[in-house]
């Protein structure tokens, strides 16, 4: 009887060194660096938009200090986008279960490590994008509201929109991770 | 890259941006300009102020005020802010805002020069010059005689060295060459300027270079209508011209064959950007070119405050206070001289 590993190498023999060395990294890897990915980036994304937003928020607040508990809103918008990547994160790693060793090069185990990778990286760089976005908004927000009042609350709507692409990447990445289904016995 | 700066701007030059747009949001409005207007005497222009931001600049100050103390104090809070923002500035732009400040260390080297030409006193001449272009060794300029000493005894450590390789000459300094001077150190300046926005890139170069174009064509429309009948030939004219900006090369060679006012606005006339400034002026009238060109070059840098991440809002707020202070001074100095009718002849408003 020949193992799994062979099979799918035999299935694999006639493509390039390449696919066969990627078929033959084991699915436990690709579901880590997913989880790896999910959280670090999103944290990456969450921390580059509350920099963006606080060093304007700071230096426009010395003129008019009015817009300091205001303007928070933005960091809090931020800070939501690296909430997602852990909630995430905790998903994506109650999914990780232990497959027999005869069971690892399955192609429903591969597939489910795929699945976990690619919900992770789905997460993570939709954050990432999200939280400059969120970021970049925050800080014309602040600028603007330190010159005329009025606009805090049309800008406010923008962000609001931004941080909703952070959702989608949630929502997709939840759906994703949900067929992740390992072999059993 | 441009249309990228919005990713790293913020980690060296996020606060002082705000910082700067705070400082703009303290500009006079049109309804402090009217109120300044109506004033008839100095100490109501103190009192306006008071109410403003210049508010503990001049609070301390004995009546009865002059012009020059009103003037004093202004220019007293933008040194104060253009320091405060130095201080905390990394690179480049450190380097940016000294920048701005070498067109005042060639105004105040001229200004020593020429004094000393008419036997003034140093130390009177140091007191009128501007705070903005000071530099430790200025009051050596006085002992200079010719351009060689000037640069070998003075010169050499200031930011003002690289400009001086044009003019060195063995000539002894008078009021014609102390002019050609001024023009040619003011020329290499701006190139210098020129060449370091471009090498910034982004969103700072197009701006930037924008507005130095602007500046640079300016110069040259002035330096041609104030040597039209004086012995400056065509080829020194020539010379004094920027190689960069919208007249570059083409206007340039009209502007150094014209002799007079109404071949300058033909020339002129040709590019639409300064078609507009020439076609309010009706023939014959060269005072009011000046206010023309102000008025276009606050518009312009209104204009630099619209986009975010980029140096140039330093420089327009520099240059709209130097703006509001030569309004300040032009309304001080009608009230003070009880001319009221002419208050709006030169005034440029911001807003």
């Amino acid at each position: 009887i020949r193992g799994n590993r062979e099979l799918i190498t035999t299935m694999s023999a006639s493509s390039s060194s390449w696919s066969q060395a990627l078929v033959q990294i084991s699915p436990y890897t690709f579901a880590a660096v997913g989880i790896a990915i999910s959280i670090g980036v999103s944290v990456l994304g969450a921390a580059w938009g509350i920099y963006i937003t606080g060093s304007s928020l700071i230096g426009a607040a010395i003129k008019a200090p009015r817009i300091t508990s205001k303007n928070l809103i933005s960091v809090i918008f931020c800070e939501a986008v690296a909430i997602y990547g852990v909630i995430v994160a905790i998903i994506l790693q109650t999914k990780l279960e232990s497959v027999p060793k005869s069971q690892i090069y399955n192609p429903e185990s591969l597939r489910a490590g795929y699945a976990i990778f690619a919900s992770g990286i789905i997460v993570g760089f939709a954050n990432l994008v999200c939280g400059l976005c969120v970021g970049i908004i925050g800080s014309s927000c602040a600028l603007s509201d330190a010159q005329n009042s009025s606009l805090f609350v049309k800008i406010l709507v923008i962000e609001i929109f931004g941080s909703a692409l952070g959702l989608f990447g949630v929502i997709v990445g939840i759906i994703m991770s949900s067929q992740a289904t390992w072999p059993t016995q | 890259m441009y249309g990228f700066e919005a990713l790293t701007f913020n980690i060296h030059g996020g606060y002082l941006e705000a910082i700067v747009r705070g400082y703009r949001s303290g500009l006079l409005t049109a309804s402090d300009y009217n109120n300044l207007c109506q004033c008839e005497t100095l100490d109501d222009i103190k009192m306006h102020l008071s109410a403003t931001e210049y508010g503990p600049y001049l609070q301390n100050e004995p009546s009865p005020l002059h012009t020059t103390t009103i003037v004093e104090k202004c220019t007293l809070k933008l040194v104060d802010e253009y320091k405060h923002m130095l201080t905390q500035a990394t690179e480049p732009l450190s380097t940016f805002l000294e920048y701005i400040t070498y067109g005042h260390m060639i105004d105040n080297v001229v200004l020593i020069v020429t004094g000393t030409l008419h036997e003034r006193d140093v130390q009177e001449l140091l007191e009128k010059c501007h705070p903005l272009g000071m530099f430790d060794s200025i009051a050596t300029l006085a002992v200079a005689q010719n351009m060689r000493e000037l640069y070998r005894v003075v010169l050499v450590d200031t930011p003002l060295a690289p400009y001086f390789s044009e003019c060195i000459t063995s000539e002894d300094l008078d009021d014609m060459n102390i002019e050609i001077m001024r023009n040619t150190l003011y020329k290499a300046y701006l190139e210098d300027f020129y060449r370091f926005c471009q090498k910034l890139g982004g969103a700072t170069s197009e701006i930037m270079c924008d507005i130095l174009a602007f500046e640079a064509d300016r110069r040259a429309v002035n330096i041609t209508i104030n040597s039209i009948g004086t012995e400056l030939t065509r080829d020194d004219r020539r010379k004094l011209y920027s190689d960069f900006g919208l007249l570059y090369p083409y206007g340039h060679e009209e502007l150094s064959v014209c002799e007079d006012m109404d071949q300058v606005r033909g020339a002129m006339e040709k590019y639409p950007g300064y078609q507009s400034i020439f076609s309010r002026l009706s023939y014959g009238e060269s005072q009011l070119v000046d206010k023309a060109f102000y008025e276009e070059e606050v518009k312009r840098l209104c204009l630099a405050f619209e986009q975010q991440f980029h140096y140039g809002v330093f420089f327009a707020y520099m240059r709209l206070r130097e703006q509001e202070i030569r309004n300040l001074m032009w309304i001080s100095e009608c009230v003070a001289q009880n001319q009221k009718s002419r208050v709006q002849d030169s005034v440029v408003f911001i807003f």
